[in-house]
């Protein structure tokens, strides 16, 4: 395995994948969408973490993508709890018809 | 090792894009789940192998099973989007989008990261060599991880019960089904 694979490229492809998640949370309106370009967003930093962790010879980078993937996990679970209770509420998933806080 | 890269870029890429271009939430979904496989080979091809494994197992595995679970629970079908505010705010997204992408292409060719220094030495195990940090110097966010676990897991149960049993129990659709 002797990679020869350049650290800018591993970062220009957590870039773009950065920029897809981005893109998928404007554009869309299904929140479930929304929550899946958020993963995007999370794997494009993880796709850093370890790119850096390989770049600097070191484990913590590694480390850090665990405990991202935690918190990910516990998010997913909170976010889509919610849009299940927000569909008995209100029978939509789509971000903009849901004004409950607009006064 | 640069066509495995490519091919898995590739993969990526075309799959990330087709998460959020397509319109049925379900092949959404398992898009989003090619994309975790190829990322999944670009950790592993970082010799980064457990990251690799526990990517397939709690992203593509577990992760997604719930959002599929919880796309056909609530039956949703394709998206309908129309109207001049929707096409607007698609406009206004891409253009946001090409922004960002060119702001990060600034960055990185600026800086002109160089490449890796030596190789990794190959170690016989990258698992046996994560978990020792893991134990050790992670110790505390290690225990604070399963806290926030914890935490999360009691507060999904509170949310997806619903309402506790209201009085005259009109709206009786929450309280009965379990949670989500």
């Amino acid at each position: 395995m002797n990679g020869v694979i350049p650290l800018s490229w591993m970062l220009a492809l957590s870039a773009v994948l950065f920029v897809i998640g981005v893109v998928g949370v404007l554009v869309r309106r299904n929140a479930l969408v929304i929550f899946m370009s958020i993963e995007l967003m999370l794997n494009a930093a993880n796709l850093a973490f370890v790119a850096f962790a390989r770049h600097m010879h070191s484990l913590d980078g590694q480390v850090f993508v665990f405990f991202v993937m935690t918190v990910a996990a516990a998010e997913v679970a909170v976010g889509l709890a919610i849009i299940v209770n927000l569909f008995r509420l209100r029978e939509t998933v789509f971000v903009d018809e849901v004004n409950l806080l607009k006064g | 090792m640069i066509f495995l890269f490519a091919l898995f870029a590739a993969v990526l890429i075309a799959s990330g894009l087709l998460v959020i271009l397509h319109r049925n939430p379900v092949t959404s979904a398992l898009f989003l789940v090619l994309a975790f496989c190829s990322l999944a080979g670009l950790y592993i091809m970082m010799s980064a192998e457990f990251v690799g494994m526990v990517q397939v197992i709690v992203y593509a595995g577990a992760i997604m099973v719930l959002f599929l679970f919880v796309i056909m629970y609530l039956n949703l079908g394709r998206d309908v989007e129309s109207g001049l505010p929707t096409q607007l705010r698609r406009g206004l997204g891409w253009v946001a989008g090409a922004a960002l992408l060119g702001e990060a292409a600034a960055l990185i060719g600026r800086r002109a990261v160089p490449g890796p220094v030596a190789d990794t030495p190959v170690q016989a195990g990258n698992t046996q060599a994560i978990g020792q940090v893991l134990y050790t110097r992670y110790l505390f966010p290690f225990e604070i991880t399963s806290l926030l676990l914890l935490v999360a897991m009691v507060g999904v149960i509170v949310i997806g019960k619903g309402r506790a049993a209201p009085i005259g129990a009109e709206n009786a659709p929450g309280a009965g089904e379990g949670g989500a």
